[in-house]
């Protein structure tokens, strides 16, 4: 305290800078960044490859990898490497959009429950922890047999709507620690109102936090897609990468030996989800000084 | 310790509350008759006495001529009585001898699959902690496995172990020239039909506890108490015992929260090795259009994973102190 110098005020900017910098600097957010990347943009150049779309009979029947067909055709010749790239677009979307989803409304909850307290938190806590024990899988078996899914779009707001409560748990624990600080408090006696504080003084401390936390919904979102699309329960009309994993496995793929059909989806499935775990323990590197020097 | 299974009493009645209403609630604002719409999308009639059968039983079922709230009881009511319908694809046999027929499958797979990788990821989770060598491979591997869909690791050991080297049988219970039977011949054959699917789901999930647990035994490592512990010159041994037990607690947990998972997973599973447990009732159900049975398994299934947490939470008791004596212990 005896130093009297003014601190040089660390900016937000500042420190965003320095975190960029940290992150390009490291191998696990680099490896993974460029895995998402060239896959994304695979999957954005779907439509641009070939004329033909997913589903459509182009080749020969079941013809291994050529120059022609670089990933083969299916047992009824159709392009496998054009269903992979238009898998991979759609496991993006899925991906992005039921993550968001589920971070946006776990996000919401455990804010309003952490910072309200008293009977708002109470009654947010137990639909939290009905959610929570619901096997998601299960009921989202039963919505899609019956309600039916008819696009993408609609997959994700299924997933989304079963993902969210263990976030929503992790907020709530850690805006219940930060509301107590003074620096909320001074907001609060000057009169902020509860949004914006939640928005400029809880949220920003919490913003790598959150950011990890919409990764690892990113990928295990597009894991459950998977798996519903596996079912047959995916959008119609929609190749995706559990839909040609289900098509193979229908048309016998494994004992007719037409190995280039089953692969590639669960290569890619793995790729995606795998790279982002891997940028996840990287930027986690990077926002926590602790494990820097590991 | 009465507050904490009071409140995660109510946690589960509700749960089973809404897991049960939303079965029942949505086919019933579905547009259409579904009992209808079912029959119909099974093709032509081809057996109109069976349809009839089937129509008036399912009419009287649901009680269409009652009122709503009157619907929602009889529904309790005959659940209670373990009446989940009849399945239409096994026709006539009650949904519930379907379901209770694959079970003993689905439990054999599961069972074993979830314990042991828990198990065993926890015993390499902790060692690859602050093991250089070890972590370097286990670490990878872990990630690798936590980020395959299980269907896919299915079909992979499916393919290889069992098409490409003939080691394994890729499909069944047990031979299909075998009939159930108390003999050698019969129990090797369920144990070779037994060993890839168990395999499979058995790999996920381990890769997922043994990162876990490599996470969490690290961060104890470098408590303040494990420091403090070093520097008495405790031996290294005696700290890493006292971190795995620290460690554990959030496992258990984890444990109770992956159930859900983990039944997902063997659905897949089952699927793949086309396996007589409930996830390939639930596949058949599907593609035969067969709702009700759909919804007798799902159903079953909720209710299994619910009962199989509520014995976490028992265990948890017994595994931590805090919540033994009823001090903060862990909220519900």
């Amino acid at each position: 305290m005896t130093d009297t110098r003014p601190l040089k005020p660390i900016t937000a900017d500042a420190r965003r800078a320095e975190i960029f910098r940290l992150a390009l600097g490291n191998p696990k957010v680099i490896a993974g960044l460029v895995i998402l990347a060239t896959l994304l943009a695979l999957g954005l150049a779907a439509p641009l490859l070939s004329g033909h779309g997913p589903s459509d009979y182009v080749g020969p029947r079941a013809e291994p990898p050529s120059a022609d067909f670089w990933f083969g055709t299916t047992l009824f010749g159709q392009d496998v490497f054009v269903q992979f790239a238009n898998g991979i677009r759609s496991t993006y979307v899925v991906g992005l959009l039921a993550g968001g989803i589920g971070a946006l409304v776990g996000m919401t909850v455990g804010f309003v429950a952490g910072y309200r307290g008293g009977v708002v938190d109470e009654i947010l806590s137990m639909i939290t922890n009905v959610v929570l024990v619901l096997p998601a899988f299960a009921v989202l078996i039963i919505l899609a047999a019956y309600v039916g899914i008819d696009s993408v779009v609609h997959q994700s707001v299924f997933i989304g709507a079963f993902s969210w409560p263990w976030v929503a748990r992790a907020v709530r624990a850690q805006t219940f620690s930060l509301r107590s600080r003074e620096f909320v408090d001074l907001a609060r006696l000057t009169g902020v109102r509860p949004l914006t504080i939640i928005r400029t003084e809880i949220g920003p401390n919490m913003g790598s936090y959150l950011l990890l936390v919409f990764i690892v919904l990113f990928g295990g979102s597009i894991l459950t897609a998977a798996s519903l699309d596996f079912l047959g329960l995916g959008p119609p009309g929609q190749m995706s990468l559990g839909l040609m994993m289900n098509q193979a496995l229908q048309s016998s793929a494994l004992v007719l030996g037409i190995w280039w059909w089953f692969l590639p989806p669960g290569i890619g499935i793995v790729l995606i989800v795998g790279a982002l775990y891997v940028t996840n323990i990287g930027l986690d590197d990077v926002f926590n000084p602790k494990l820097r020097k590991m | 310790m009465g507050r904490y299974f009071g409140r995660k009493s109510i946690v589960y009645a509700l749960t089973c509350i809404v897991a049960v209403t939303i079965n029942w609630l949505v086919p019933r604002f579905m547009p259409g008759d579904p009992v209808l719409q079912m029959l119909i999308s099974r093709g032509p009639d081809t057996n109109p006495e069976q349809t009839a059968v089937i129509m008036d039983y399912y009419n009287r079922l649901f009680g269409f001529d009652v009122p709503l709230w009157q619907q929602y009881l009889n529904y309790w009511g005959a659940l209670f009585k373990g009446d989940l319908g009849v399945s239409v694809w096994l026709f006539p046999t009650p949904v519930a001898d379907v379901v209770l027929r694959a079970l003993p499958y689905t439990l054999g797979l599961l069972l074993p699959a979830i314990l042991l990788s828990w198990f065993l990821g926890n015993k390499v989770g902790a060692m690859a902690a602050r093991r250089k060598w070890l972590d370097n491979s286990v670490l990878p591997v872990g990630y690798v496995l936590t980020a395959t869909p299980y269907m896919w690791l299915a079909i992979l050991l499916a393919w290889s172990l069992g098409i490409v080297a003939g080691i394994f049988p890729t499909a069944g219970g047990y031979g299909f020239d075998l009939q159930p039977a108390v003999s050698w011949e019969f129990a090797s054959s369920l144990a070779m039909h037994w060993f890839l699917p168990f395999l499979s789901l058995f790999l996920v999930a381990f890769g997922g506890w043994a990162i876990g647990m490599r996470n969490l035994v690290i961060y104890e490592l470098e408590s303040d108490y494990a420091n403090y512990l070093a520097a008495l010159g405790a031996p290294p041994r005696l700290i890493r015992r006292y971190a795995f037990r620290n460690a554990i607690l959030p496992q258990v947990t984890g444990l109770a929260l992956q159930l859900g998972v983990l039944v997902g997973g063997s659905i897949l599973t089952e699927v793949v090795f086309a396996y007589p447990g409930l996830g390939n009732l639930v596949f058949q159900a599907l593609l035969h259009r067969d709702f009700f049975l759909l919804q007798g398994v799902v159903l079953f299934i909720v209710i299994g994973v619910l009962v199989a947490n509520f014995v976490i939470d028992v265990v948890y008791v017994l595994v931590d102190p805090r919540t033994r004596a009823g001090m903060q212990g862990v909220s519900a």
